[in-house]
Formats: C-alpha cells, structure tokens, sequence
C-alpha cells in the first residue's frame, strides 16, 4: 500500500459508527515502550537512533501483526505524506516534524499505528471509530506482548514501563477518546464540563492531540494518570463513569435545544449547510466549523441530505495534505481555499 | 530603592527566592541571571516546552517550584551524563538509568503526577525475570486485597489471600 492509497480510504476512525457515535467520534489507546539498554531519544545519537529504528521494524515486520501493515520511513518521506498522516491522525504533529530516523508502521484498516522513534521508542496506538475503549486496549495489548515476546523493554519495579517523560510511566498507556461537543457549546455548559473533567485528572485537547485547540466542537479527553492503576481498570474508568456521564450531559443538551430553540437550531443546520453547498472559497478551519452542526443534525435524525459516512469523508478530505493528495496538485492559500469549495460543492452535489 | 541582582550586580532583582537547602539564604537576582541558573525558564525554553511537551505543563509546574540550586541538581547519570538540573530543564530524562539514579526526586515528581501513585501496579514484561513477576504479582494481589476489604467482599478477600500465601511459599 503507497500513501497515495491512503486518500481513496477514510480510514477506521471515521467510519461515523460504533458505540455512541453520536456523541463519540473516535477511540485511541497508545501505549509507550522503550527499548533496555538503550538511551531515550533526547541523548541516543544518530546511529543508536537507527539501531534502535532497525530493531524496532524488523522486529513488527517478523510478527503477526506486522505482516499486512506497512512502514512509512519518515525521513524519507516528504513534508505532504507526513501532514496526511497527522490530518489520518496515525501520527503526532510532533512526529511529522521531528528529526532523524524514525517511523511508522501502519495496520491495513488503520486499525493500529506504531511510531517508532517518536518521544518513546515506539508508541503502539489502537484506533477505532465510536466509544471502543476496551477492546482497542486489548488489541494494542496483544501486540505489546507479540513484540515484548522477543524484546526487552525498560522495566522498573517500582516505576513500571519506563518513559523518556515521568508522566507517561508506569502502564505507559493513554486513553484518548474524541467527543463533538456542539450543543453543550451552543448551551454554554461546556466549560463547567471540561473543568469537571480537568478535576477528575483528565487533559482536554483539540482536534489533532496535543497543543491543537478544539476545533468544529470537536475535543479530545484522555487520561493523565498512568500509574498506581492498571490497564483494566484505567480503560474501565473511562468506560463506566467519564465518557457516558459526558454523553449523556450532551444527549439532555441536545434534546434541550430542540424543544426550546428547534428553529433555531434548524436554521443553524441549514444555513451551514447552504454555506458549505454555495461557498467559492472555504478553510479548512470553516470547514470543520460548519461540518459540527450538520453532523449534530444528522445524529439527532433533523437532516438526512447527508450521512456519516459521507460528511466524515468530506471532514478528512478537505485537510490541506489531503485536498492536494487527492487533486493531485500543490496549492496554496487562496488557490486551496477555492480548490476546497469546489470540491465540496461537487460531493455536496452527488 | 530597589535590590541589584546578587550574581551581574547591575541589573534589578526582580526574582526573589529563599533557599532552604543547606542553609536558609535569600537571593536575589534579575530576570536574566534567574533564567541562567535555571531558576526560571528563559522565554525559548518555554516555547520549545510549548512545542515538545505539552503533556507535561504538570510536571513543569512541579519543577518551576522546587528550590533551585540544591545539591541534588548536580547529581549525574553515570550511564548517559544528564543532571538532575537539565532533567528538570528539559522535562525529558537521557536513559532508563535515570530512574535509578533520581529515583528519589522522581518519587516525589511522579507521585505529583500520578495521583498519589508511586508503584506500578499494571502490567509486567513477558520476560521480566521470575523475581520481577512474582514481586509485581504479589504487589497486584495485596493491593486486590485492600480493596477487597474495603468494599467488604470477604469471599473475594479470602481468595486473594490464599493466592498470597500459595506465591509467598513458592
């Protein structure tokens, strides 16, 4: 599979299904690892970055797992094949820019996105669309053994799995789940929901992870506490308290604004819709925020000129990296916000 | 009338700190000096934490605070040459090594960011050697236990305990 195949697919995550789709996007659990007996990547020199880099994919490409995904050298990549990634969400913003070897290697179905070399070693992600916490964990967790079966990784007793940053330690795992938020924004609850969230230990972020603000209502809640639990019961706490208290605050909202403001909200629906559909020139950033209430309005069975599926795809293609994968030409600026209205209308039209 | 830094001695002290360790002792510096000692952040560490680390605003926190100039700053990882300072000015260790060496700061830095948590109580190695296993297993078992009695499940806490004395007598 080339990246170019990439565009033709929308990716696991996207799909606009699973369990409280309406509400929750997507699931991401990473586990961090490291390999013993070598420096973390903030003092390895080149060539125990490349060693490290060889042991790493010769070793995923040797398992199960390994064998349908495919590995994406980095440093040989160029700057539009690594923002696809970081708009596929498979790596961090902080992995396309970074520096010297380093990769990642990609499940058929996005299902799985190891990167190597990242701030850790290697970062086993799971990915999954709608609320799939426990079963993404366990997936990631069985190629954590798959690989640790025949490597060593850093291990304290005390400490657990050794990161190269303190708050990582311990499971190495983080939980990450994307929640679109729009009517507990529309209804201004929204802050008092993230401040009870930020209590219970849990980092609030935007769309593409970390040091990215919330765009189009979208915001990603993960934990920040990887040790003095386990696994089990870290995934638990975010299945059977946070996420389905938050749901449920936005599904009350929802259904609030409907019965006191539906033509209001309806009007809101439409005229982001009539934008989308008549726009000549469009960014990325308008994009998005014109796509949440369409979806709202999808999820709550007021507008059917679009599915999920569809309006995910049009969310993930009309990225920079993407538009211009998929038109097949380099823009820039107002060339691609143009670009992206046309190619908007066209989807909209068919 | 205002203090002149104690270190270049021409600019103003804006930066003011009681040093507990080894001795009490107040310093003052200016903002330029104060970033040289590490005390606070010079403006493009804080950028290049903004951009690296953003998971790690707790920790930075934590360690913005810490007295500045302690003996243990100096303290060095045989295995990759990182002090304790540049740890704490970088927010990233050098080795795994590291978390022997410092283990005691860390402690108390992970105990801040963990919730109280300072013992891993997840998942063990596949080949983590049979001490590691039966010490991490037992450590999992006394803390099920706990909880056990706590929620008052003493069929649960029964059980537990039985597994304890069978892998204490192994």
């Amino acid at each position: 599979m080339k990246l170019g195949d990439f565009t033709r697919m929308t990716g696991e995550w996207l799909r606009g299904e699973g369990p409280l789709a309406d509400v929750v996007v997507s699931t991401r659990v990473r586990l961090a690892r490291n390999l013993a007996g070598y420096p973390f990547l903030t003092r390895a020199s080149d060539s125990e970055r490349t060693e490290i880099y060889r042991i790493l994919s010769e070793r995923i490409a040797a398992c199960p797992f390994g064998r349908d995904a495919v590995l994406v050298d980095l440093e040989e990549a160029d700057a539009l094949d690594r923002e696809l990634l970081v708009e596929r969400h498979l790596i961090s913003k902080q992995h396309a820019e970074g520096a010297g070897s380093r990769g990642v290697t990609i499940s058929a179905g996005e299902t799985m996105a190891l990167m190597l070399n990242e701030e850790d070693h290697l970062r086993i992600q799971g990915l999954s669309c709608g609320m799939q916490v426990e079963e993404v964990w366990r997936e990631a967790d069985r190629i954590d053994s798959e690989l640790g079966a025949h490597l060593d990784f850093a291990f304290d007793c005390q400490f657990g799995f050794l990161t190269a940053c303190p708050t990582n330690v311990g499971t190495g795992i983080r939980v990450s789940v994307m929640l679109h938020l729009p009517a507990l924004k529309l209804t201004q609850e929204i802050e008092r929901i993230l401040r009870a969230a930020r209590d219970m230990h849990l980092a609030i972020r935007g769309l593409y992870g970390e040091g990215t603000e919330a765009a189009g209502d979208f915001f990603q809640i993960s934990n920040q506490t990887s040790l003095g639990k386990t696994e089990a019961e870290l995934a638990r706490s975010f299945v059977d308290s946070i996420v389905p208290r938050i749901v449920e605050y936005e599904r009350v909202a929802r259904t609030a604004l409907a019965r006191t403001r539906g033509q209001q909200l309806d009007d809101k629906i439409w005229r982001a819709y009539g934008t989308l559909a008549q726009a000549r020139m469009i960014s990325t950033e308008e994009t998005q925020a014109l796509l949440s209430p369409l979806r709202m309005g999808i999820c709550m069975d007021r507008f059917h000129e679009l599915d999920l599926p569809r309006l995910n795809e049009i969310f993930l293609l009309t990225q920079p990296a993407h538009l211009q994968k998929v038109l097949d030409k380099s823009l820039d600026g107002q060339a691609r916000a143009a670009a992206r209205a046309d190619f908007i209308r066209s989807r909209l039209e068919s | 009338m205002h203090l002149v830094c104690q270190r270049c001695k021409k600019a103003r002290a804006t930066v003011h700190i009681t040093d507990t360790f080894p001795q009490k002792r107040e310093w003052h510096l200016c903002e330029e000096c104060a970033g040289e000692e590490g005390i606070i952040r010079k403006q493009e560490d804080e950028a290049f934490l903004e951009k690296t680390q953003s998971t790690t605003a707790l920790l930075q926190e934590f360690l913005k605070h810490k007295s500045a100039g302690s003996k243990l700053d100096n303290v060095t990882c045989e295995h990759c040459g990182i002090t304790f300072r540049e740890f704490k000015q970088q927010g990233l260790l050098g080795c795994p090594q590291d978390y022997t060496t410092f283990r005691e700061m860390l402690t108390a830095l992970v105990e801040r960011a963990h919730e109280g948590a300072t013992q891993h109580v997840g998942k063990v190695p596949v080949r983590a050697d049979t001490t590691t296993q039966k010490r991490l297993t037992l450590t999992r078992l006394r803390r099920e236990l706990q909880e056990a009695l706590k929620c008052e499940n003493y069929e649960l806490a029964a059980r537990v305990r039985d597994q304890i004395s069978e892998l204490e007598s192994v």
